[in-house]
């Protein structure tokens, strides 16, 4: 096993990173993901790094919040986006409600304040979602800083600035850094050009407009889904079944529509669900059988809830085992309104 | 959802007079636009940071591009973009340059 150094699509190969050999392909499959990188935020991860600052997509970070949380006395905590996209786009949302449902369960919730500081115009920004779901934060009490974009932060002083030069102040900061493609993409010269080192691919097929035998999967592709699960999930199913008409020189078939189906845990043992695509935004409805459901879309419910605790063990136990999911990868519109 | 006409041209607007037709869009309709978002007149700067914008959501399938691909993709440091497009440039370059209002997935 090596590290890439290079990938050099010109001439069909890639370089080691531990013995500088070549390995020349045929076909390319690049699924290299996305990280956080706090270091791009000045006075992010600085001496208050898992003192007063957190984040939680790494499991040292997950972790050390963890046990910030467990002796934590109550105070201002800021949940901040620096920018998007972000893997797993509706986590910083779950995460906000979950801490109002754990300080209550602590009984500390009168002695925090929650604030969600987010470079959108709003925590949900689809219109139907907006309509439907905009009373939830409010209701919980978790007021939103939109349109916020950071600068840099005060470590000293405890508070983030943007360049607006908005102020908030915290006692503890939760931060989703900036999230990038790995650095081997911008070596290579195959990212977009904006520094974020994702490979800019056919949203249908995921074939490289540019190399007509590099095909980039999951987070490492600039596509406009959310950089989800689910996502790589029902796009790896699609790209199997077209890669191997590729290889015979066929045309390919199937087409990605961009579908996305998330849980978001909301707390109190309740949970939503969304289900989209490329073209059409969450809706509210029924799912996965029309009408009955059991999960409602864009709602919050028991079932929803108990639907996610269900997920984890599916996906320990068929997921992971490459299993098939009884679920098609394609979005349909049954059960489904406006 | 509706229609409303800006620079003469009849263009399909959402609620929030964001195009959501990027090929109804010109440059008049953009410097329209603009002296509604309170920008009296696009200088070069502006323009460089709406062409960029333009031919960006072209290659992302319609979606106007952040704040970090402008700055990146531009070289015009964010503080600017926030001098020239004041408060909110991401959002109010995406309305100006005729594209969809920068949106999470929910």
């Amino acid at each position: 096993m090596s590290p890439i150094e290079v990938i050099e699509p010109e001439h069909n190969r890639v370089k080691l990173a531990k013995d500088g050999r070549y390995l020349d392909y045929d076909f390319l499959v690049i699924a290299t993901g996305a990280r956080t990188h706090p270091e791009e935020t000045p006075g992010l991860q600085e001496h208050e790094w898992h003192k007063s600052i957190y984040d939680f997509y790494t499991v040292e970070g997950a972790l050390a919040l963890q046990k910030h949380l467990r002796n934590w006395e109550g105070g201002r905590l800021v949940v901040n986006v620096v920018e998007n996209p972000i893997k797993c786009p509706v986590a910083p949302l779950e995460f906000i409600m979950l801490a109002d449902w754990f300080f209550h369960e602590q009984g500390i919730r009168d002695r925090v304040e929650l604030i969600y500081a987010t470079p959108l115009p709003g925590a949900f920004t689809k219109p139907i979602a907006s309509k439907q779901l905009g009373h939830i934060l409010d209701e919980k009490n978790i007021k939103v800083e939109p349109e916020f974009m950071v600068m840099e932060v005060n470590p000293d002083e405890k508070k983030i600035v943007s360049y607006d030069e908005r102020e908030i102040e915290y006692d503890l900061l939760v931060t989703v850094p900036l999230n990038k493609g790995d650095e081997v993409i911008g070596r290579s010269g195959m990212d977009a050009g904006d520094g974020l080192n994702y490979v800019p691919v056919d949203k249908h097929t995921f074939l490289s407009p540019t190399y007509g035998n590099v095909f980039v999967l999951g987070d490492a592709a600039a596509v406009p889904t959310s950089k989800a699960g689910s996502v790589a999930h029902f796009a790896v199913d699609i790209f199997a079944e077209n890669f191997v008409r590729h290889i015979d020189g066929l045309e390919m078939h199937h087409k990605f529509d961009g579908h996305a189906n998330c849980f978001i845990e909301s707390g109190f043992g309740k949970g939503l669900l969304i289900d989209f695509n490329y073209d059409v935004e969450p809706l509210p409805g029924r799912y996965p059988l029309p009408g009955v459901g059991p999960f409602k879309l864009l709602e919050e419910s028991e079932m929803n809830h108990w639907g996610k605790m269900m997920f984890r063990w599916m996906y320990w136990n068929i997921l992971l085992k490459g299993a098939e999911l009884p679920l098609p990868a394609k979005m349909s519109m049954s059960g489904k309104w406006r | 959802m509706g229609t409303r006409t800006i620079a003469g041209v009849t263009v399909q607007v959402n609620d929030e007079g964001f195009l959501t037709n990027p090929a109804e869009w010109n440059k008049s309709i953009a410097a329209e636009i603009a002296k509604e978002e309170g920008i009296a007149t696009l200088s070069d700067a502006h323009w460089k940071v709406i062409d960029y914008c333009r031919g960006e959501a072209n290659k992302l399938g319609g979606k106007s591009p952040t704040l970090r691909q402008i700055t990146v993709g531009t070289g015009v440091q964010t503080k600017e973009l926030f001098g020239l497009f004041p408060k909110g440039p991401a959002k109010k370059v995406a309305r100006i340059a005729g594209l969809g209002k920068p949106e999470g997935c929910v």
